[in-house]
């Protein structure tokens, strides 16, 4: 998908001259640098509630940030009106942040092409029939209800989005972009007597409908958001302290997220206030261990072929066999730091100042048989579907909190547990792995990651992992279920 | 565009969804204006200025119903707007409970509610940026431990909001906000960050800068040293802060869609004993300057104040138009809508009532217990009220704090904790749509090592 260079020109007369007159004006006070961000993005989405679709929403949204740099400072103002006057009048508010004389900005521009085209859409979301997407919700409510009985209550939500973007610089670079998002999730009330518990399930990425098929069918994602409030039924109190963790592959990968990702997030080391400060270098991880946060993966839901500076994504290096690396890097921090931009400059919406976000943030594939882990725990926690987590990002605490988690005993998968956050500390967590399985698995694209009051899709990914002491938050003392 | 002329635009807009076809239709409209900058160290790290706008347009064809938004005014785009809007609703299903409230129910609260202040667009930029650096500047004083800072911010906004829809109802209101915060980081070998905040409708009503910064650095400091500690089942005191995120677990489960789907532990419990004698909890719509008033809701039903939980007993469920009919309900004012999609069920001011006891009483009530003053992560199930969130907080030794804890969980169910809550303090504030006093629950599971 490629069209998206024209659109601004096309349906808002945007010309090279326009451009030009803008950054000139973010420029009139000084300033070394400033920027444009042109959004166009059409959104839709469907709820289906008690097989009724009880909602179904479309909506555009547009405008224009204009960003000034000045040594350290940022001047931000936007506008949704696309006119020149609203457009100049954002750049000279943007531009305030500078005192000095203006800069005459001579750089001729250039349209970039984009190196990679990660986005193999036939046709955009937004451009398929609303029936198209109808079906899809309906076919995932019919196979959650016909999963069990005990399914009493069944939700299934849709949302695609097809973002437009250009980003002009006064480094000269015009890069466009046309970024697709579609999204399926399931959820589910099972029903026993007067026990009550819930399931939920869900994929997408940045695809088309034709992604929803075979295993990301919504048969597919229903029968699972079904089977796990199903096992919950079942479910007992869920251990309280300290034990042995095995994380199954994928979802799970958000414990990278939490634990090390947010804290290498290059605002946070440029100021000295995160737990892996000035750390380059060090060992922060077992040496099984290498997480990259990888920008480049193909239809994934955190991948980008630019981010949202214009900067093509890359895959960075976080971790390498247990060594810390690197840190993710926006074109301010990276300055500051006089470091190398890594492609993770990202933003929610014109509205927004970028800020260095991660992508889909993954551990690469160890060489162990994920059932040979599970068999090498005697008592401990086997957790295989998680929901959200967070971090303080000073101190490096961070929970991530299981949905579906069962009893290791004796090597052997038993009883499910009723969900529970786990908590950790994140400099030290990854010290703690001692197995890494050889099935690395993505999320199935359903993850958002928030930030300074800013949502963006982000992916993980892990394989089957053990870590060998991590604090469980259920509510059963360990003496109870016999953990030692 | 003035107020008024919002309003209008509102007007017209259902008006041009009527003739195209639409049975009924309601349209919202949002205006604002928003600054903030960011200081850190002293030094101004980021400006941003912005005036955005945005409307919300629904229309039913009969039973069934469609939304869509836009922030392109431009006559031509609206009659797109609602050609497509109408399509989209010919295409979704007959919902016999969908459509607008009963025309009687429409008006506006008459009372003075103090939601906008001129002050706050009036604020020089100068004066913002002081506040900030003001707040910064006492945290960093404080201490000598106190040398980084994550940056102290000012934040402002103000706007408008109409409503109208087909029943002839229309109306608009202007709030104002404004809000201080600073985020010190405290060093003694390990690093500890905490923050404190005011916010206000008015700037003339936040609390002083300078205090601001103490606590915040107070707070940080206080971290320092924080240790874990064993697995054991305590007495937890919650500060006002951490119990208003209990408060939203409990507004979440009064939620009447929550309700008719059977996906809250409340569900099924209206005039039934779900928390001890001494809970009462009010959603009021009117509080002055409250964060969660206004005139009437998003579905220009006026507002009122809904008891929800009387001395323990559940009296109300909140509810829009919608989850009103699929409960054989009445409306509670509740019906919150940003612009796009339907509207939802929002709190108003959310409380939980003050009790008689300082929260220094409560803390020295307590022999051995966790003062919990952060909570972290999502670990809540609203539909079973299983409850396991990261926690950090003080030890409680002898009725006096011992020590700084961290990397805990606390765990329970929220059904047990509200029947457990074995005293509250005294100490209710306003500083968001949900409050709450401090809070003292009994056997709860604190996990560690």
């Amino acid at each position: 998908m490629r069209q998206g260079n024209h659109f601004f020109s096309e349906h808002y007369g945007l010309r090279e001259a326009d451009l030009e007159r803008y950054l000139a004006a973010a420029l009139s006070e000084g300033g070394d640098y400033a920027d444009l961000y042109f959004e166009y993005t059409t959104t839709s989405s469907i709820l289906l509630d008690e097989s009724l679709v009880k909602s179904a929403t479309e909506g555009i949204s547009m405008g224009c940030g204009v960003r000034v740099l000045s040594g350290e400072q940022t001047g931000y103002a936007y506008t949704d009106d696309l006119t020149p006057e609203k457009i100049l009048k954002a750049a000279r508010i943007a531009a305030r942040i500078a005192s000095g004389p203006a800069r005459v900005f001579t750089v001729g521009l250039t349209t970039v092409e984009c190196p990679n085209n990660l986005y193999s859409v036939p046709v955009p979301s937004t451009e398929r029939d609303l029936t198209e997407k109808l079906d899809l919700v309906r076919r995932g409510d019919q196979a959650a209800r016909a999963y069990d009985p005990r399914i009493r209550q069944v939700r299934v939500s849709y949302g695609d989005q097809v973002r437009h973007v250009l980003i002009a610089g006064s480094d000269g670079r015009v890069v466009t972009d046309l970024q697709p998002l579609v999204r399926l999730g399931v959820f589910t009330i099972a029903q026993e007597n007067s026990n009550l518990q819930s399931g939920s399930s869900g994929g997408g990425g940045r695809v088309g409908l034709e992604f929803f098929q075979g295993e990301n069918s919504p048969e597919s994602f229903a029968r699972e958001a079904a089977r796990q409030a199903i096992v919950q039924l079942t479910a007992q109190e869920a251990p309280a302290g300290e034990m042995e963790v095995v994380l199954g592959p994928g979802w799970p990968g958000i414990l990278l997220h939490e634990a090390v990702g947010h804290g290498l997030e290059a605002d946070f080391n440029r100021k000295g206030i995160s737990a892996f400060s000035g750390r380059i270098g060090q060992r922060v991880a077992s040496e099984l261990c290498t997480v990259v946060d990888d920008g480049t993966v193909p239809g994934r839901r955190g991948s980008l072929n630019v981010d949202d500076e214009g900067a093509p994504t890359e895959r960075t290096v976080l971790i390498e066999d247990g060594i810390l690396r690197g840190y993710l890097q926006d074109r301010l921090s990276a300055l500051v730091m006089k470091s190398t931009r890594t492609g993770n400059g990202r933003r929610e919406s014109y509205e927004h100042i970028p800020l260095p976000r991660m992508t889909n943030t993954c551990m690469l594939a160890g060489s162990e048989d994920s059932q040979e882990i599970i068999r090498s725990v005697r008592r401990g926690l086997y957790a295989v579907y998680f929901g959200g987590g967070q971090v303080d990002i000073t101190n490096g605490k961070f929970v991530f909190s299981a949905a579906e988690a069962y009893l290791i005993e004796d090597g052997k998968v038993t009883a499910p547990v009723k969900g529970a956050t786990l908590i950790g500390d994140g400099p030290t967590v990854l010290t703690r792995v001692t197995a890494v399985g050889n099935d690395l698995r993505l999320d199935p694209g359903i993850g958002t990651c928030g930030k300074d009051g800013q949502s963006v899709p982000v992916g993980v990914g892990i394989p089957t992992v053990k870590v060998s002491r991590l604090t469980v938050g259920g509510t059963a003392p360990r003496s109870a279920q016999s953990f030692q | 565009m003035s107020e008024n002329a919002l309003e209008q635009l509102a007007i017209e807009l259902v008006a041009g969804a009527m003739h195209a076809g639409a049975t009924a239709a309601d349209v919202v409209v949002r205006e604002a204006d928003e600054f903030s900058t960011v200081l850190r160290l002293g030094k101004i790290e980021s400006l941003k200025e912005a005036a955005s706008k945005a409307l919300g347009l629904r229309v039913f064809s009969g039973t069934r119903s469609a939304t869509s938004f836009s922030s392109d005014f431009s006559g031509a785009s609206l009659a797109r707007l609602v050609d497509r809007t109408l399509a989209m609703a010919r295409a979704t299903s007959e919902d016999p409970a969908s459509g607008l409230p009963a025309a009687e129910v429409l008006g506006r609260h008459a009372g003075e509610m103090e939601l906008f202040s001129p002050e706050v667009a009036e604020l020089s930029t100068d004066d913002r940026i002081q506040c900030a650096r003001r707040a910064e500047e006492a945290a960093l004083a404080t201490d000598p431990r106190i040398r980084n800072s994550e940056g102290a911010w000012f934040e402002a906004s103000w706007g408008t909001k109409a409503y109208a829809n087909s029943l002839g109802f229309a109306g608009s209101y202007l709030t104002s906000y404004c809000a201080v915060s600073v985020a010190p980081i405290a060093q003694n070998g390990g690093m500890q960050r905490d923050y404190w905040y005011s916010v206000a409708r008015r700037p003339s009503a936040l609390e002083d800068p300078v205090a601001v910064g103490r606590k915040a650095a107070e707070r940080a400091l206080r971290k320092l040293g924080a240790r874990k500690i064993s697995t054991c089942r305590v007495p937890v005191v919650f500060d006002p802060e951490t119990a208003r995120s209990l408060l939203g677990h409990v507004f979440e489960a009064v939620r009447g869609d929550a309700i008719y789907r059977s996906a809250s532990f409340l569900a099924g419990k209206l005039g039934q004993r779900v928390a001890g004698e001494n809970v009462t909890i009010w959603d009021d719509g009117i509080r002055p300057c409250g964060f969660g008033s206004r005139p009437f809701d998003d579905e220009g039903v006026p507002a009122c104040i809904t008891p929800v939980i009387e001395q323990g007993t559940l009296s109300n469920y909140l509810l829009n138009c919608y989850t009103a009919r699929k409960l054989n309900l009445r409306t509670t004012g509740n019906a919150s809508r940003g612009v796009a999609g339907p509207p939802v069920v929002g709190p108003k001011n959310f409380y939980l009532a003050a009790g008689p006891h300082p929260p220094g009483e409560i803390l020295r009530s307590v022999r051995s217990g966790f003062f919990v003053t952060e909570l972290i992560g999502f670990g809540v199930n609203i539909v079973t009220g299983d409850y396991s969130r990261g926690a950090a907080g003080m030890w409680i030794e002898n009725g006096e704090l011992a020590f700084p804890v961290e990397e805990v969980t606390i765990a329970g169910n929220l059904a047990e904790m509200l029947n457990h809550i074995e005293a509250i303090a005294s100490d209710l504030e306003f500083r968001a749509a949900l409050a709450s006093p401090t809070l003292l629950i009994g056997g709860l599971t604190l996990a560690g090592t």
